[in-house]
C-alpha cells in the first residue's frame, strides 16, 4: 500500500508536504481534504488523524500529523537529499530553530493577514477594523525583517549554501498574504532574491503549481460556498480578531 | 586541540522554555554553566544581550561559540549532541516522528493556552497595577481547558506518557508549560486524574531536577497564594 498524504492545497503546511514530496520523487497517494468543508470533523478521517488537522500522513499503519514531523518523517525514510534536514548537528539546529520559530511568527501573522484582508470581509461578510489591520500588518513586516535580518542574514538560504525544509516552510507562509493581493516582496530585494532562489530550487513548475490555488484566492472567494466557513464564524473572529 | 567549553545557557527560570532546558541538563547531567537573565528586570534588553540574541528572548545556548535559540531547537540539539539515553529523543524513526509531532503541535497549542492563563494572572497585573480582567481570564481557561482535554483524549489516550511508554522532551515541555498557572497560585490541573497520574510519572522520571527547576515557580505561587 502507498504512502498517503491528505492534503489541502488551500493550507501552507499542505503546500509544503505536497512541494517536498513531489520534488523528492516520493510515490503517494493524494487524499483530497477539504478544510471549508468541515471534512478534518469526518469520523473516518478521525481515525486517521487524532488531532483532526492537514497535513496528515498514513504510511502503511503509522498515522502522523503536523507538516513538519512528516516530512522530517519522509527525508529520513526516503533517504532524501542531506540538504532538506541535513545531518551536521549544527546545521540541523539551524533548521529546527527556524521551524520552531516559525509556528508563532510568520506562520500567525501571514494567516492573520491572509483572514483579515480576504477571507473574513468577502467570505464571513464582516468588516475588518482598520487598527486590526494596521497592527496584523505590522506584526507581519517584523517577522519578514526578523527572517531577512536573523534567519538569512547574507547566506543564500536559511541553513546556509543550500535549501532547507526551512526555506521550503518559511516560502509557503509567505506567499499566503500574497494570495490576499499584498505583495510582500515590494520593497525587499534581499527576500525577493531568496524566494527566487527557493523557486529555483524547488523548481519553478512546481512552486507555481502549487501556488495556483493560493494566488487565485481573490478570484475563488467570490465564487466559493462559504455555508461551511460560516458555521466556524465565532472561532475565526476569536483567533484572528 | 583546545579543551570544549561546557555548554552555557541564559536562562530565566520564571519562564517555561527555560525550565525544560534547565531540568533536561540537570536531569542528564550534561556539563552546564548557567547565566542568569532576570526579564522582570530587562536584562533580556540589554546591548550585551541583543548582541547574542537580537530577538531578546530566553532561552539562549552557547555550545562553543555555536549561538542556538528556541528551546526546541536547544533540546533537540542537546539530545543528539551528548549521550543520553535514547528515550528523550528516540533515533527509531517512528518514535521520533511522535515526538516531532508533539512538540509542534505544543507550540501552537500546550504554550500560548498556558501562558495566556499565568500572563493575565500575574504578569499583566504586575506591570499595569490592575487586578487580572475576570472575563478575560475565563475565556482563557476554557482554552486552556480545550488544550487539557486533547492532551488527555489524543496523546495520553492510551499509553502513559505523551509518545509512547517513556518519559520524552515532549513531556518536558508540556509539564513546564501546565505548571505555569501554579505562579498564579492556580492547579489547572486539580480536576484532571488523568493529567495528575501522568503528571506524577514525569515528576518520578525527572526526580530532583524538577522540584529544583521549579523553585522560583513555587516561590511565586507562594507569594500568590499568601495574597488571595
Amino acid at each position: 500500500m502507498p504512502l498517503e498524504l491528505f492534503l489541502d492545497l488551500y493550507s501552507q503546511p499542505c503546500r509544503s508536504v505536497y512541494i517536498f514530496a513531489k520534488r523528492n520523487n516520493i510515490k503517494f497517494d493524494f487524499k483530497k481534504i477539504s478544510l471549508f468543508g468541515g471534512e478534518q470533523y469526518a469520523e473516518e478521517f478521525g481515525k486517521i488523524n487524532m488531532i483532526r488537522k492537514a497535513p496528515a500522513m498514513r504510511d502503511v499503519d503509522f498515522c502522523l500529523a503536523e507538516s513538519i514531523a512528516i516530512m522530517t518523517y519522509l527525508s529520513e525514510k526516503f533517504q532524501t537529499p542531506d540538504h532538506w534536514y541535513p545531518a551536521d548537528i549544527h546545521k540541523r539546529a539551524r533548521v529546527n530553530e527556524y521551524l520552531s520559530w516559525q509556528h508563532t511568527a510568520i506562520r500567525l501573522q501571514g494567516a492573520k493577514v491572509f483572514w483579515l484582508r480576504l477571507l473574513i470581509p468577502k467570505m464571513l461578510g464582516e468588516e475588518v477594523p482598520k487598527e486590526k489591520m494596521a497592527a496584523a500588518l505590522e506584526d507581519l513586516d517584523g517577522s519578514l525583517k526578523l527572517i531577512e535580518e536573523k534567519f538569512l542574514e547574507e547566506k543564500p538560504f536559511i541553513a546556509g549554501d543550500e535549501i532547507s525544509l526551512a526555506d521550503l516552510v518559511a516560502i509557503v507562509e509567505i506567499m499566503q498574504p500574497v494570495g490576499s493581493g499584498l505583495n510582500v516582496f515590494e520593497g525587499r530585494p534581499k527576500l525577493s532574491a531568496w524566494r527566487d532562489r527557493v523557486r529555483a530550487a524547488i523548481g519553478p513548475e512546481l512552486f507555481d503549481e502549487t501556488h495556483q490555488i493560493v494566488l487565485n484566492a481573490q478570484e475563488w472567494v467570490n465564487t466559493m460556498d462559504g455555508s461551511t466557513v460560516q458555521a466556524y464564524k465565532p472561532k475565526i473572529l476569536r483567533l484572528f480578531m | 586541540m583546545a579543551t570544549r567549553k561546557a555548554v552555557e545557557v541564559y536562562l530565566d527560570l520564571l519562564s517555561q522554555p527555560c525550565r525544560a532546558v534547565q531540568i533536561f541538563l540537570r536531569s542528564t547531567t550534561i556539563p552546564h554553566t548557567v547565566k542568569p537573565v532576570a526579564l522582570r528586570r530587562g536584562e533580556n534588553k540589554t546591548s550585551e544581550f541583543t548582541k547574542l540574541n537580537p530577538m531578546q528572548k530566553v532561552p539562549v545556548m552557547v555550545d562553543n561559540g555555536f549561538v542556538l535559540t528556541e528551546s526546541d531547537a536547544i533540546l533537540k540539539y542537546l539530545a543528539t549532541n551528548y549521550d543520553v539515553p535514547d528515550h528523550w529523543y528516540p533515533r527509531h524513526p517512528e518514535r521520533r516522528a511522535k515526538v516531532n509531532e508533539y512538540t509542534a503541535w505544543h507550540q501552537t497549542n500546550t504554550r500560548p493556552h498556558a501562558a495566556k492563563v499565568f500572563i493575565l494572572e500575574v504578569l499583566m497585573p504586575r506591570m499595569t497595577g490592575q487586578p487580572a480582567e475576570p472575563t478575560r481570564v475565563q475565556k482563557a481557561l476554557v482554552e486552556l481547558s480545550g488544550t487539557l482535554d486533547k492532551l488527555e483524549d489524543m496523546f495520553l489516550k492510551r499509553q502513559p506518557f505523551l509518545c509512547g511508554d517513556d518519559i520524552s522532551l515532549a513531556d518536558l515541555l508540556a509539564v513546564c508549560e501546565i505548571m505555569q498557572p501554579l505562579g498564579g497560585g492556580r492547579d489547572i490541573l486539580q480536576d484532571r486524574p488523568k493529567l495528575l497520574s501522568w503528571k506524577s510519572r514525569v515528576q518520578s522520571a525527572l526526580k530532583d531536577s524538577f522540584d529544583e527547576g521549579h523553585a522560583v515557580l513555587y516561590r511565586l505561587r507562594d507569594r500568590s497564594k499568601a495574597k488571595l
